[in-house]
């Protein structure tokens, strides 16, 4: 049974549906990622689990119980938020202390303050506890309101994007700190994230949300290889994923791809239909060579640009076709512009999309 | 060189600013220390040996004015009226206009904007259209010449002032940190009276005391409305002319005392509105 689940929610602002029949289970101690493009909900998600907003329809339950009529306080969930919201006239310890201060109110001071200063030691804030929010570097915001939803170890935190609003350097430590910092209070955790790369570094499992519900639910490796449409396969991937409409034909041992005329063959299995589809297929699954092999095709030079320390190449088929090919640094000095270019496929890495509905064909 | 002209003239400039603003302020504060006859001398003198006779006159209430007859004065009873009407004002629109402030601020209810604006037009009305009206109805019903009616009326002044300054300072405050209070396992009052007040608290200082002087400054309603047993010290310092005299020294001396309650006040809640200042450079 899953601890927390969530079964068909719905919220809509006037005409606009934002989450609509939205179904999702999540397990005790999961590291459950919800990635999905600016604009398409996770925010709402994340208030209507906190009880700042209450769902249209549908039901959260957690631990088996109904929590949709609960008021914020009355559910044991916690939140740390993308602008942080620190109590500005609290010092940061205070800020700390006031999930423990609400919930325990015969804690005695002596308790408070040790657990204040373990939460805190743990994210590296121990000695700015005695400032105030305006006083502390977006960094230490950042760690002050994630140690404040954490310090009363609460079953479920949600994490509304906090990376965010830091730095770049301090977003590569959190990323991975926090996986550490989480597995130790043992808590269900609700990410969200618009980077796919946070996303696949510290999901157990990502769900990617779009047109309102989740589209994918499933580990970051299967999201990546084997996502369910081609939507979800343009959100994974920097530079996103080729595709382009082609007729396929199942020959014996491999698939026939016309492209508008230019036809090539991919040595794999599949059990699609023959006809329309779109192909999908990464600019890392392209191989660049200046030699000919047996099922390579020609193309021609456009540009190249190095890109997170890969560099990029565009591409021309004769018919007017443009790919994007990544390729590492070494790779890319094998390969001279000036001569006769030719790509080929990594086969079992294609997919195959439905022309109209997007959805993975396989 | 040129520098030096400049600075010099800059100073006089601030000189001429500043003896027009306070001249006036600090012509009565002498005043206040003359007896009639020095205050009357054609030429007027810088130098006289300061009195208190004027002072003493309003505390005790009656005052000998050298070849008239004693004056009585009811100042300390208008002084004593106007702090039960001020403080009274405030504390009712407070009561009233904070919470107010923020349903405007918060809530999108139906008719919500409607009824803040009309609130705010109570201010476009000029006094004297209303009055008549009023003086009919308080009669009728009883409430001629009562605290009670007065703060009442002064509502009309405060509140909608009170109302609109506090509900931008709480549109400020970003919703999430009420929600952040909340979720952390405060009810909602609890974050209404340690979140949203504390924050709004320069709005609300300066509000409050914007609504203490428009109170303290009333003159036409507490002029109609009530007799002189609740009389501020606004409609009361007319009292001081009389057929007989004018009393300057005594005016005076009654501008003087009726100023400093607002002087105080003002110097008291100035750090809070320092606060505010400081405070909303950090947002973000």
């Amino acid at each position: 049974m899953s601890y927390l689940d969530l079964d068909n929610l719905s919220k809509s602002f006037k005409d606009d549906k934002i989450i609509s029949n939205l179904n999702a289970k999540i397990e005790k101690g999961e590291f459950f990622v919800v990635f999905g493009p600016s604009g398409s909900g996770k925010t709402v998600l994340l208030r209507l689990l906190s009880g700042i907003m209450m769902a249209d329809s549908g039901e959260i339950k957690m631990d088996n119980q109904i929590i949709n009529e609960l008021h914020p306080e009355e559910r044991d969930v916690s939140m740390a938020f993308q602008n942080f919201a620190l109590y500005p006239h609290m010092k940061a310890y205070e800020n700390i202390a006031s999930p423990l201060r609400a919930k325990n109110k015969n804690m005695p001071e002596n308790e408070i303050h040790e657990k204040v200063n373990e939460i805190a030691n743990l994210l590296k804030i121990g000695h700015v506890l005695n400032q105030f929010p305006k006083e502390l570097s977006n960094g230490q915001k950042q760690r002050t309101s994630l140690a404040r939803s954490l310090v009363d170890k609460p079953s479920v935190v949600l994490l509304d994007d906090p990376l965010r609003n830091v730095d770049a350097k301090i977003r590569f430590e959190m990323r991975l700190e926090l996986p550490k910092v989480l597995k130790e209070f043992n808590t269900t955790v609700i990410y969200i994230t618009q980077d796919f790369r946070e996303a696949m570094a510290l999901g157990d499992r990502i769900a990617v949300l779009y047109d309102g519900k989740f589209n994918d639910i499933d580990s970051p490796k299967n999201i990546y290889q084997n996502p369910s449409s081609l939507t979800t396969a343009k959100l994974f991937g920097d530079p996103t994923i080729n595709n382009f409409d082609a007729t396929i034909k199942k020959q014996d041992g491999f698939v026939e791809v016309d492209v508008n005329g230019e036809i090539f063959n991919l040595k794999r299995n599949t059990k699609i239909q023959d006809g329309k589809c779109i192909v999908g297929i990464r600019p890392e699954d392209i191989v660049l060579s200046n030699d000919h092999s047996e099922n390579s095709i020609e193309v021609e030079f456009r540009t190249k640009t190095p890109l997170n320390l890969r560099i990029v190449f565009l591409v021309r088929l004769k018919n007017g076709l443009e790919l994007l090919c990544s390729t590492t640094e070494e790779e890319s000095h094998l390969i001279d512009e000036n001569k006769k270019m030719y790509i080929s496929f990594i086969e079992e890495k294609s997919h195959f999309f439905d022309i109209e509905t997007k959805r993975n064909l396989e | 060189m040129s520098i030096n002209v400049w600075s010099i003239l800059k100073f006089f400039a601030y000189v001429a600013i500043i003896m027009f603003f306070l001249f006036p302020i600090a012509w009565i504060f002498n005043m206040s220390f003359m007896t009639n006859d020095e205050i009357l001398r054609k030429v007027p003198v810088l130098f006289y040996e300061p009195t208190f006779k004027n002072y003493i006159g309003l505390w005790e209430g009656e005052i000998a004015i050298e070849g008239f007859a004693t004056m009585y004065v009811y100042f300390k009873q208008n002084l004593i009226n106007s702090a039960i009407l001020s403080v009274g004002s405030v504390s009712v629109t407070l009561l009233l206009g904070v919470p107010a402030a923020y349903a405007f601020a918060r809530y999108k209810f139906k008719g919500g904007e409607d009824i803040a604006f009309t609130l705010l037009s109570f201010r476009f009305a000029p006094a004297l259209l209303i009055i008549l009206p009023l003086n009919l109805y308080f009669s009728e019903i009883g409430l001629y010449d009562s605290y009670f009616a007065l703060i009442w009326v002064y509502q009309l002044i405060t509140l909608p002032l009170l109302l609109w300054i506090v509900r931008g300072y709480f549109e400020d405050i970003s919703p999430d940190i009420e929600y952040a209070y909340r979720l952390d396992g405060h009810s909602w009052f609890q974050s209404f009276w340690k979140i949203s007040i504390p924050l709004a608290k320069p709005g609300i200082a300066a509000a409050s005391l914007l609504c203490f002087i428009y109170a303290w400054n009333n003159f036409v309603f507490a002029l109609i409305l009530g007799s002189s047993q609740i009389q501020p010290v606004t409609v009361g310092a007319l009292a001081f002319i009389t057929a007989s005299a004018i009393p300057y020294g005594l005016i005076a001396c009654g501008i003087v005392v009726s100023v400093l309650p607002t002087l105080i006040l003002a110097l008291f809640i100035q750090k809070y509105l320092v606060q505010g200042l400081s405070l909303g450079a950090i947002k973000g």
